[in-house]
């Protein structure tokens, strides 16, 4: 299935939040989520079943005034 | 002088944005003395993981960070910036920004005044970005914000106090809560000039990350601010319309004709 990634797409197999993020790199490190504008806490990301068409918003700390 | 409990000794919240070099940065914080240092959230590409780098640095340092949610245009989105912010940061604290228009980066006050219930609702500690007007001021206060931040001028805009008086009157309006010039500032004696009003503290980044000397100009600032609060603590003089002697009048020799 399709995912979209910030804004990229993705081809995964079907999978959880957490999974997928592991399999695109983001495994252990700081960083927020949400999916289809809905922030989805740390905890809750392998309970949470992504299906095709959905957008995560994978944020991290960055510099901010 | 405290934030939702939390005492501070510096009265200058520094940015964390648009600096040369990440060394450039770091320095600059130090020299500041700035004890809150504001940072924001964005997406963490896919092979840059530029994220991680930044915030090892802000680590490092040891200081305490006040996530924004610069760039939202609605309550939903600011809304759910500062739930991510709060995770990512591990903070109640969330400088709330709603903004309006992309050429003032004027606040959207209607909209910040529905977010900022939401999230006071919801245990944040808002610090809300807004402009000077006292009905809105007090519609964030009737919210539970115990901070207002008011800007001095356009984000980045480098113009100092626009509107001194309604700075003045908003310190007066509001005696008891925390105040924070945040925009707008260019160099240190508009900061000075926010403190000498009996502000409580200045947020900027542009002016000090922008500056020829990032390093310099924020310790420039710093001591700027620490004059200006001294200054009001000293209780400024009142101006007047007439010039008055300074040299005694009195005992003057009569040198005439």
């Amino acid at each position: 299935m399709q995912i979209f990634v910030n804004g990229d797409r993705h081809d995964i197999e079907p999978a959880t939040l957490a999974l997928a993020l592991d399999a695109l790199g983001y495994g252990g490190k700081k960083i927020a989520t949400a999916v289809n504008g809905r922030f989805v806490a740390a905890p809750a990301r392998p309970k949470v079943e992504l299906s095709d068409g959905d957008k995560i918003e994978v944020l991290a700390p960055m510099q901010g005034g | 002088m405290a934030f939702y409990g939390v005492e501070l000794s510096s009265r200058l919240l520094l940015g964390t944005a648009r600096y040369p070099s990440p060394k450039m940065l770091a320095e600059a914080i130090k020299a500041s003395q700035a004890e809150v240092v504001t940072v924001s959230l964005r997406r963490e590409a896919g092979s840059e993981r530029g994220g991680q780098g930044f915030w090892s640095i802000i680590r490092a340092l040891g200081v305490r960070v006040l996530p924004n949610t610069a760039g939202c245009h609605s309550v939903k989105e600011a809304v759910t910036t500062a739930h991510m912010a709060r995770e990512l940061f591990d903070t109640p604290w969330i400088k709330l920004e709603v903004i309006r228009d992309d050429e003032t980066l004027q606040p959207d006050v209607f909209g910040l005044v529905e977010a900022a219930k939401v999230l006071n609702e919801e245990g944040f500690e808002v610090f809300p970005y807004t402009t000077e007007d006292l009905a809105v001021a007090d519609r964030l206060v009737e919210a539970g914000c115990k901070v207002l931040m008011p800007w001095g001028a356009p984000i980045g805009s480098a113009r100092g106090l626009n509107n001194a008086y309604g700075l003045k009157a908003m310190r007066a309006h509001f005696p008891d809560i925390p105040l924070v010039v945040d925009a707008g500032l260019g160099v240190p004696s508009h900061a000075a000039a926010a403190m000498e009003l009996g502000y409580d503290a200045v947020l900027l980044n542009t002016a000090v990350a922008e500056a020829g000397d990032p390093v310099a100009m924020a310790k420039a600032f710093a001591l700027a601010i620490e004059a200006g609060r001294m200054a009001f603590a000293a209780r400024p003089m009142e101006p007047r319309d007439m010039a008055v002697p300074s040299t005694p009048v009195f005992g003057k020799a009569a040198l005439g004709g």
